[in-house]
C-alpha cells in the first residue's frame, strides 16, 4: 500500500443510465442503472482494479471516466478538472492522456487497415508528428510490445489473439497516455499467453510511468496486477480495498462468495475449501432491488438489508464495505464505525 | 398491438400526404407542363381554353388546386381523367386491380415454390455439379430483363410456335377474369406468370441458398445435430425455419411492390389491363388524374404490405416485437 | 481388487484427424488414445489449437468437413463408432453419447421454446407421446434448477439468461439418459459465480443420472474440483495423462508445469511475475519436428529431437507423460519453474 501521487482520475457519485423508451412519442419508461452511484479516486501510477460480473456496470464505468460515454450525472475529474460535462472539442486534447484497451482482439482491431496505420491512427488524429516520425515510433511500440517492427504492413487477421492484444495495447500507447483504462484485456486469450500479457502490461506500466484501471471478472487476474481492487456490484461500489487484504479479510459477502467461487487449480484445497455457492442469477439493472442490491442472493440477509442501503463505510487502513452485516467484523469495530460518520466522498477518495 | 396499429395508420396518413403533394408538385407545379393544351382539343380558341381551365380548376392557385383533386379523388370520388372525359378515375383502379392481383399473386405463388426448391436443392446438392449449375440459372433468370423475356415468349407461344402442340392453347394477349372463365383466366395468365416469376425465382433461390449456407454454421444447428436429429429434419425444423425470415420480409417488400403496379412491364407486354398497364398509358399522355391516383394506390399497398412483414417477421422471430 | 476391471465405456485408440486445407495439411488431432469408465470423470485440458474439441466432436461424428480426414478407431460399448452406418450413429448421439457447448446464448434455436427443443431431443430417441415428453421436459428443467418449471418450459431462450441456458442444454442432455456427457467448455462463457453453478450441477447430475463426463476446459482450476483422471492436449497430442491428484502434486511435463505456473493463483501469495511459456502454440501444418513442445521448453535437451511415446515414465502407475527428462531432474525442474525462478517470457 505504497503511497501514490496526487489522484489523477476522481469518480464522484457517478451514474450513468441508459433510457429505455417506449410508447408513440419514446417517452423514457424506465432505464439500465449500469451505474449508480459511485466514487473512489486513483493516484498516479496506481493500478486499480475493477472486479464484477457480466452487467454490473464495470465496462460502462470505464468507458464513462474516458468519456466515452457520458455520464448522466456525478462528476469524473482528471487531474483535478471535471470532465464530465465537457463537449468534445474540449475533450479532444484530454483524449492523449486517457485511453482504452478492450477486451475483444479480433473485433477491436480494423480489418482493413494495415497495423502499421491503426498504431499510428492516434498520432495523425492529433497532428503529432509528420509521417516519417509516426512511422519510426510506430516501430519503437511495436517492439516494445514485443512484436517485430517488421510487421508493420501485416493485417489484423495474419496475427493470433495475443498478438492483436498487443496491437491493441501499442495503439493505446502510440500517444504515451497518462491513465489506461484496460477492459478485460486478457480475458479472450489462453492461459499461457495471459501470462505473457499481464506481464508485458506491468513493464510496461514501469517502463512509461501509466496508471491503470484494470476492469476483469477473473479475481485471480486482478490481484496480481492491481494495488488496490473496487468490487462492483449492480452498478454500486461495494467493496475498496488494498489488494491483499480484499483477499484474506473480504467483509462484504458477495466479495466472499465472488472468491469461493474462482477454482483453485489444487483438489485438496478445492475439496477443503467452503464453497458458497450463489442461487439465481444476477439481478436486472434496469429493476434493482431495493436496499442493499445484493440481499436476494446474500446468505446473511436480515430485514433491515431489503428496507436501507447500506452505506459505505471505512473499515480501517483504506477497506471499505457497504453491508449491514460486514464479515469478520468485531461488535467493537463495528460500533465505532458505526458512530463515525460514514465514508463521504473526502475519506474514500483519499488515495492509500 | 393496438399501439402499433395506430403508429402504422398515422404512418400511412404521412406517407400518403407526403406522396401526393411531391406528384402534384412533379405533375403539376413543373413549369413547362400544362394540361390544358391537351384538354382542350385541337386548336382551340382562346375562350375555350379559359372555359377548360375554369371547368378543370386549372386557373385556381396550387394548394387549391391540390385540396380540389384529394376531394375528387377520396370523397366525392368523381375525378375523371384528362385524357378521356368519359373515364372516371377511381373506377378505373378499382376495375384494373383484380387483374394485377391476379398477375401478381400467381406469379408468387410460383416464384415462392420454385425458389424454396431451388435453393434447398442446392444446399442438398452442395459439393456436386449440380449446386453450381442451379445457381447459374438462377442468375440467367435475375439477368432477362422481364420485358425482353416476355416479348421472347410472346414471339414463341404467339407466333412462331403457336401452331405446334405446344402453344396451341396459348389465348391471343388479353384477360379474362376469374369470375367468367376460370380456365380462360389461367391460359391467359400462365405465361405471364411464369415469366415474372423468373426474375424472382433467381434471386430467391440465391438469397435462400446463402441464408442456409450461413445458418449451417450456426452454433443451435451443431446441437440439433448433436441431439441427433436427422439431416431432413435439421434441415426443415431449424435451418429452413430461421432462413425463412429474411425471405419472408424480403418477399413482403417486392410483393408489395409488384401488387402497388410494379408489374408495369409485364403488364404491358402480355396486355393485361392492370394498374400498372393505366400507369403506362397514363404517363405516356400526361394524363395528371390518373397518375395521381395509381401512384396513391401504389404507396398505399406498399405501406399496408411494410406493416403486414413486420408483423409476420414478429411472428417468426420472437425475439423482434413489432413497433 | 481381483475382478478384472469392467471394459471401458469408451476407448479412443489413436485417433488422427487432419484437413485438407489450402495451405495444407492441418493435423488438428494427430494420434490420441485413452479410455473412459462408466461413471468417471475424465477432464481434458489444452488452449486452443490443442485439439481437445476436435477429438471430442469426433467421437460423436458431427464434423462434417468434407475436408477432414479421420483414422483410428473410437470404441463405445466395444463397437468402432468409425465404422457405424449413419442411422445408427444418429440413435447414440443424443441417446447414449451426449454433448453439451461452450456458448449457451447461441447454442439453442432461438424461434423454438424451451420445452419444444427438449422435448425434440427426447422423441428423437424414446418412444412415448407428446405429452410424456413434456412432463419429461420440465422434470427435467426441474433437475438442473430453474424455478417455475412449468411456467418457463414455453419460454423462448432469449428469454433465459446465460446461467439458465446452459441448464437447459445440460437438461436437453441428458433428457435420454445417456451414459457420457460431453461438456465442451460449459461454463467459459459464463461469471464465476454461474459457473460454479454449473459445475456443482453437473457433479450432482452426473451422479443421479449415471453417467461418465468428459469436461473439456482450457482452465485447470475447474477440473481440480471435479474430474478423477485428466489429459492435457497440446498441438493434436496427448502430453500427460493421470490421476487428479497425480497431475496436480506430481505433475510430470514441461507444458503441465507452464500451465500451471501461469495461474494467478488466490490461495498463494502473490508473485511477483507470473510465469508464462514462451512462444506461441506451433502451427498444425508443419509441426515441429521431434517433441512437439520442444521450441517452447526452456528444459529442452538433445534426446528431445526424437518424440517421445506417451508412456508411463515416472510418475506412477497410469501416469503417463511425454517428457525424455529423467525422473529426478524432472522433480528438480518442476519445482523451479513452478515457483517461478525458470526461465520465462
Amino acid at each position: 500500500m505504497s503511497a501514490f501521487g496526487e489522484p489523477l482520475v476522481e469518480v464522484e457519485d457517478l451514474v450513468t443510465h441508459f433510457p429505455i423508451r417506449e410508447g408513440l412519442l419514446g417517452r423514457q419508461v424506465a432505464a439500465v442503472h449500469a451505474v449508480d452511484g459511485v466514487t473512489f479516486s486513483v493516484g498516479e501510477g496506481e493500478t486499480l482494479g475493477l472486479v464484477g460480473e457480466s452487467g454490473c456496470g464495470k465496462s460502462t464505468l470505464g468507458r464513462t471516466i474516458v468519456r466515452l460515454l457520458a455520464p448522466t450525472s456525478g462528476d469524473v475529474r482528471f487531474q483535478g478538472r471535471s470532465i464530465a460535462r465537457l463537449r468534445a472539442r474540449e475533450l479532444r486534447p484530454l483524449r492523449r492522456e486517457m485511453q482504452m484497451v478492450f477486451q475483444d482482439p479480433y473485433a477491436s482491431l480494423n480489418p482493413r487497415k494495415r497495423i502499421g496505420s491503426i498504431i499510428a491512427a492516434p498520432m495523425k488524429i492529433h497532428g503529432v508528428a509528420d509521417a516519417r516520425e509516426r512511422r519510426r515510433r510506430v516501430q519503437e511500440l511495436l517492439d516494445v510490445v514485443g512484436l517485430s517492427p517488421e510487421h508493420y504492413n501485416r493485417y489484423p487477421h495474419e496475427f493470433s489473439g495475443g498478438q492483436r492484444q498487443r496491437i491493441g495495447v501499442a495503439r493505446a500507447l502510440a500517444l504515451r497516455p497518462k491513465l489506461v483504462v484496460a477492459d478485460e484485456p486478457v480475458s479472450a486469450l489462453d492461459v499461457s499467453i495471459q501470462s505473457q500479457m499481464l506481464n508485458l502490461l506491468e513493464d510496461l506500466q514501469e517502463e512509461f510511468q501509466l496508471t491503470y484501471i484494470f476492469i476483469a471478472h477473473d479475481l485471480g487476474v486482478v490481484r496480481h496486477v492491481s494495488d488496490r481492487i473496487a468490487v462492483i456490484y449492480l452498478g454500486k461500489l461495494v467493496e475498496l480495498s488494498p489488494a491483499a487484504e480484499l483477499y484474506e479479510r473480504p467483509i462484504m459477502p458477495y466479495t466472499e462468495a465472488l472468491l469461493s467461487a474462482v477454482p483453485i487449480p489444487d483438489p485438496d484445497l478445492s475439496d477443503q475449501r467452503e464453497r458458497i455457492v450463489l442461487q439465481g442469477d444476477v439481478p436486472s439493472p434496469i429493476d434493482p432491488p431495493s436496499g442493499c442490491r445484493f440481499h436476494p442472493r446474500c446468505r446473511y440477509r436480515t430485514d433491515v438489508c431489503s428496507a436501507v442501503e447500506p452505506p459505505l463505510v471505512d473499515y480501517g487502513g483504506g477497506h471499505l464495505a457497504a453491508c449491514h452485516h460486514p464479515l469478520g467484523v468485531d461488535d467493537e469495530t463495528l460500533a465505532r464505525v458505526r458512530r463515525a460518520a460514514p465514508v463521504t466522498d473526502a475519506a474514500s477518495r483519499a488515495s492509500p | 398491438m393496438a399501439l402499433f396499429i395506430v403508429r402504422r395508420l398515422i404512418g400511412l396518413v404521412v406517407v400518403l400526404f407526403a406522396i401526393t403533394v411531391l406528384t402534384f408538385l412533379i405533375f403539376f407545379a413543373t413549369p413547362g407542363v400544362d394540361p390544358t393544351r391537351s384538354l382542350a382539343g385541337r386548336n382551340p380558341t382562346p375562350e375555350t381554353v379559359a372555359a377548360v381551365r375554369h371547368q378543370f380548376g386549372l386557373d385556381r392557385s396550387k394548394p387549391e388546386q391540390y385540396v380540389l383533386m384529394m376531394k375528387r379523388l377520396f370523397i366525392s370520388r368523381d375525378l375523371v381523367s384528362y385524357g378521356n372525359q368519359a373515364l372516371k378515375v377511381v373506377p378505373a383502379i378499382t376495375a384494373a386491380a383484380p387483374v394485377t392481383f391476379s398477375l401478381v399473386i400467381g406469379a408468387a405463388v410460383i416464384w415462392i415454390l420454385l425458389s424454396i426448391l431451388t435453393g434447398v436443392l442446392a444446399v442438398v446438392l452442395k459439393g456436386s455439379i449440380w449446386d453450381p449449375l442451379l445457381m447459374i440459372v438462377a442468375l440467367i433468370g435475375i439477368s432477362m430483363p422481364v420485358f425482353w423475356l416476355g416479348e421472347v415468349a410472346n414471339l414463341v407461344t404467339q407466333d412462331r410456335l403457336h401452331d405446334t402442340f405446344l402453344f396451341s392453347w396459348v389465348p391471343p394477349l388479353g384477360y379474362t377474369p376469374l369470375t367468367e372463365n376460370p380456365w380462360q383466366w389461367f391460359l391467359h395468365l400462365i405465361i405471364p406468370w411464369l415469366t415474372l416469376a423468373a426474375l424472382y425465382v433467381g434471386f430467391y433461390a440465391r438469397v435462400l441458398r446463402a441464408n442456409l449456407l450461413d445458418v449451417a454454421n450456426e452454433d443451435f444447428v451443431r446441437t440439433a445435430r448433436a441431439k441427433g436429429l436427422s439431416e431432413r429434419r435439421i434441415l426443415t425444423r431449424h435451418m429452413l425455419r430461421t432462413s425463412m425470415i429474411t425471405f419472408v420480409s424480403l418477399f413482403g417488400l417486392d410483393f408489395a411492390v409488384l401488387v402497388g403496379g410494379g408489374a408495369l412491364l409485364t403488364e404491358v407486354v402480355f396486355g393485361l389491363p392492370g394498374v400498372g398497364l393505366l400507369t403506362y398509358r397514363s404517363l405516356q399522355s400526361l394524363d395528371l388524374p390518373v397518375i395521381m391516383a395509381t401512384v396513391i394506390y401504389g404507396a398505399f399497398f406498399i405501406t399496408i404490405a411494410n406493416a403486414v412483414v413486420d408483423i409476420l417477421y414478429a411472428r417468426l422471430d420472437p425475439r423482434i416485437r413489432p413497433t | 481388487m481381483t475382478a478384472a476391471p469392467p471394459p471401458p465405456l469408451l476407448e479412443v485408440r489413436d485417433l488422427k484427424v487432419s484437413f485438407n486445407t489450402e495451405d495444407g495439411v492441418v493435423r488438428a488431432v494427430d494420434g490420441v488414445s485413452f479410455t473412459l469408465g462408466q461413471g468417471e470423470v475424465l477432464g481434458i485440458v489444452g488452449e486452443s489449437g490443442s485439439g481437445k474439441s476436435v477429438t471430442m466432436m469426433s467421437v460423436l461424428r458431427l464434423i462434417n468437413d468434407p475436408n477432414a480426414v479421420f483414422e483410428g478407431e473410437v470404441l463405445y460399448k466395444g463397437r468402432n463408432v468409425m465404422d457405424l452406418p449413419e442411422d445408427r450413429m444418429r440413435e447414440v448421439r443424443g441417446g447414449e453419447i451426449a454433448m453439451i457447448f461452450q456458448d449457451p446464448m447461441t447454442s439453442l434455436n432461438p424461434v423454438y421454446r424451451v420445452a419444444d427443443q427438449i422435448m425434440e431431443a427426447i422423441l428423437t430417441h424414446q418412444a412415448i407421446g407428446k405429452a410424456a415428453a413434456r412432463t419429461r421436459a420440465v422434470d427435467l428443467l426441474r433437475q438442473v434448477g430453474i424455478s417455475q418449471p412449468e411456467r418457463r418450459a414455453d419460454d423462448f431462450p432469449h428469454q433465459f439468461s446465460g446461467g439458465m441456458r446452459q441448464r437447459a442444454m445440460i437438461a436437453m442432455a441428458l433428457a435420454n439418459d445417456p451414459d457420457i456427457l460431453i461438456a465442451d467448455e460449459p461454463t467459459t462463457a459464463l461469471d464465476v459465480t454461474i459457473q460454479a453453478q454449473i459445475l456443482d450441477l453437473i457433479a450432482r447430475l452426473k451422479d443421479e443420472f449415471s453417467s461418465a463426463v468428459v469436461l473439456i476446459t482450457h482452465d485447470l482450476g475447474v477440473v481440480a474440483g471435479i474430474a478423477d483422471r485428466i489429459g492435457v492436449m497440446y498441438a493434436g497430442r496427448l502430453v500427460e495423462f493421470g490421476g487428479k491428484r497425480d497431475l496436480f502434486y506430481d505433475p510430470q511435463h514441461p507444458y503441465t508445469w507452464g500451465l500451471l505456473g501461469s495461474i494467478p493463483r488466490l490461495d498463494r501469495p502473490k508473485q511477483d511475475r507470473l510465469h508464462s511459456i514462451a512462444g506461441m502454440p506451433p502451427s498444425l501444418i508443419d509441426p515441429p519436428a521431434g517433441c512437439r513442445f520442444r521450441p517452447r521448453c526452456p528444459h529442452a535437451f538433445d534426446r528431445c529431437e526424437t518424440e517421445p511415446a506417451l508412456e508411463v515414465r515416472g510418475g506412477g502407475a497410469r501416469h503417463l507423460d511425454r517428457c525424455w527428462l529423467d525422473p529426478e531432474s524432472k522433480r528438480a525442474l518442476r519445482d523451479r519453474t513452478m515457483r517461478g525462478e525458470s526461465a520465462a517470457a
